[in-house]
């Protein structure tokens, strides 16, 4: 059987989770598959149950209220060994990334992060994952006995198809656990994580000083965005976080359309975008290399374009 | 305070990919080799904390002959021991995992460090899967970390904001970018580190979980085009084109 490990998010299943989930009941056929959930509380949980999970599995308690790695870990390990799964799959997200690493190195299984494409051949996982930040795919064949694997947000499509759903606890495990988050300092202004946005509006050097950022976020607001950066962008003093940052020493996007503003394309750049779906450059150097990627192109100073395409956007209405 | 600090060789950022020959691995012709971006935050911490509380700092890789050229250029940052876990097993997180907890293992490090994220392999697994091995505690991503004598305290990125996690020594780190800005080697510690050695050692035995199978690139993108008109009607075109044609609004 494939398990699941899914979020909640202000109780809700995180659409990163669904798309794992309904992955794994793609690839799983009539084999069983279990939706796991862990936390102070699942409520939310059963909706599992429309994506394709034949159990919704439930470890609940106040110890689970903060995460701790290792806590999580184990939780998610026992999970695995209790249903005897063969593979383990979750969603590419900051949790995700940081426990099922762990999770696989204690069940001596292989790990694949951010897996763009699954396939199940001879009875084990194969994956394939972007490398060297998006510039080539590497093919994984896991020969683990149980086998683990990430997947990229925003790749996988999340499909209803109801099944069962039979809820089912398991205990919370006595672990001494030795790290845990204490508080959340800065929180990210409620919006959604570059890694998860369907819509990115990013801006370099081109934008000239922070302030004009506002410009990017009018129109990320018109459509539905959120705004990324270039590194140049977050080095410049202009109080732009690194959590902004797109490109190889930030974060690699997926989203359906990025909108590049006054970024030349610099293949550090390049590197954490080029996934995405469709592309759109704005830029007055008709030369600049991110042309070379972009479906749409427009030669002009983003100045006067980024507010014209702001106003026809409202004009749409076209805020999901 | 004893600390161990992991660095990959990986290609130079500007590194333009081509396939080897066999279609699983990276043709190594033309490539300028560099240490991971990351691992440089890594060693840097260590550094820090050397100077700040007295620490010994002890660099590993794991990796062929070659690999040897990110350790000098450690001992030339300052590190004081340099070690090469000598090992073809580079492709799957879990075995490098290994080789790394079976040094490391009895050698009485407080702190573990790593790079979030190797680039190229970009698994950003082997910090994690050491931590579990040695059965110790994790802070991942890290931007800001204090240290204690028996525990630490360190900020994190985590799911939209910055996360403060706590735990007890010994502990893997693996660094942010943010967490500080490294230093450059000094002549004078490139000319020592040509007089220091580098423990050289078999990296222990494991079996791999996974193998590359096949490396390919990323197809061609379509020609794109380009729109016309004044910023009004490029707009226009832009947010039509969006919506009818590439039906992304
Ligand atoms: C190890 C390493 C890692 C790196 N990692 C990253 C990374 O993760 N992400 C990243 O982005 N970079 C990264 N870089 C940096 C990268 O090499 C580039 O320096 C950077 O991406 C350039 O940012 P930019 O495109 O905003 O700036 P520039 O290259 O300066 O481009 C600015 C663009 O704005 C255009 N412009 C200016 N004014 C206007 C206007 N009024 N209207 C329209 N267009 C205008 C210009 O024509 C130009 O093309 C990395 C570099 C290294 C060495
Ligand atoms: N071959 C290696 N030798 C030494 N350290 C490594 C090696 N591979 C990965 N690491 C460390 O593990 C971190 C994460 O790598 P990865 O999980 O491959 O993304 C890197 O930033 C390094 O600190």
């Amino acid at each position: 059987m494939i398990l699941v490990f899914c979020e909640l998010k202000d109780g809700k299943i995180r659409k990163a989770s669904l798309e794992a989930l309904s992955e794994a009941r793609k690839l799983s056929g009539e084999a069983p598959v279990a939706a796991l959930f862990v936390g102070a509380s699942c409520a939310g949980s059963s909706d599992a149950a429309a994506f394709g999970a034949d159990a919704i599995i439930k470890v609940e308690g106040p110890a689970l209220g903060a995460y701790s790695s290792d806590l999580f870990a184990a939780v998610i390990a026992d999970a695995v060994k209790a249903k005897g799964a063969t593979a383990l799959l979750g969603a590419a997200t900051p949790l995700g990334k940081d426990v099922l690493p762990r999770v696989a190195a204690k069940l001596d299984a292989g790990y694949a992060a951010e897996v763009t494409s699954l396939a199940l051949v001879g009875g084990k996982l194969q994956a394939i994952r972007p490398v060297y930040a998006g510039k080539a795919f590497a093919t994984v064949d896991f020969t683990s006995g149980i086998q683990v694997a990430s997947t990229r947000p925003n790749v996988f499509s999340a499909t209803e198809c109801p099944k069962a759903g039979a809820v089912e606890t398991l205990p919370v495990p006595a672990v001494d656990f030795k790290a845990i988050v204490k508080e959340i300092l800065a929180k990210g202004g409620g919006k959604q994580d570059l890694t998860e946005a369907d819509v990115i509006v990013a801006g370099g050097r081109g934008l000239k000083e922070g302030a004009n950022f506002k410009l990017l976020e009018d129109l990320a607001d018109a459509i539905g965005g959120v705004v990324g950066a270039s590194r140049a962008a977050v080095d410049a003093g202009w109080g732009i976080p690194h959590s902004m940052q797109v490109g190889q020493t930030g974060k690699v996007v997926s989203p359906t359309l990025y909108i590049a503003c006054g970024i030349s394309g610099a293949i550090q750049h390049v590197a954490g975008m080029s996934g995405s779906k469709v592309i759109v450059a704005i830029n007055k150097d008709p030369e600049a290399p991110i042309f070379k990627l972009a479906n749409y192109g427009i030669v002009g100073d983003l100045f006067e374009v980024l507010p014209e395409l702001t106003k026809a956007a409202k004009a749409l209405s076209l805020a999901k | 305070m004893k600390i161990l600090v992991a660095l990959k060789q990986v290609p130079d950022t500007e590194t333009k990919i081509k396939v080897a020959a066999g279609g699983t691995s990276l043709d190594p012709a033309d490539v300028k080799w560099i240490t991971s971006p990351y691992d440089e935050y890594a060693l840097e911490e260590g550094l820090r904390l050397k100077e700040a509380k007295g620490a010994e700092v002890t660099t590993v890789s794991v990796g062929e002959e070659k690999a040897k050229d990110v350790l000098r250029n450690s001992l030339a940052l300052g590190a004081d021991n340099a070690v090469l876990l000598k090992s073809t097993e580079t492709g799957d997180p879990l075995a490098v995992a290994k080789i790394l907890a079976a040094y490391a293992e009895g050698k009485g490090f407080d702190l573990v460090l790593f790079g979030n994220k190797g680039f190229g392999s970009d698994n950003g697994a082997v910090g994690a899967m050491v931590a579990e091995l040695l059965g110790i505690s994790q802070a991942n991503l890290v931007t800001k970390l204090e240290v204690s004598e028996s525990t630490f305290r360190a900020e994190r990125e985590g799911d939209g904001g910055t996360e403060v996690v706590e735990g007890t020594l010994p502990a893997v780190i693996t660094a942010q970018r943010g967490l500080n800005e490294p230093r450059y080697a000094s002549l004078k510690g490139i000319m020592a580190a040509k007089k220091k050695t580098i423990e050289e050692v078999d990296g222990a035995a494991v079996t791999a979980a996974m193998a590359v199978s096949a490396l390919t690139l990323p197809p061609a993108r379509p020609e794109g085009r380009k729109l016309d008109g004044d910023a009004a009607t490029q707009a226009q075109t832009l947010l039509g084109l969006l919506r009818d044609e590439a039906k992304v609004l």
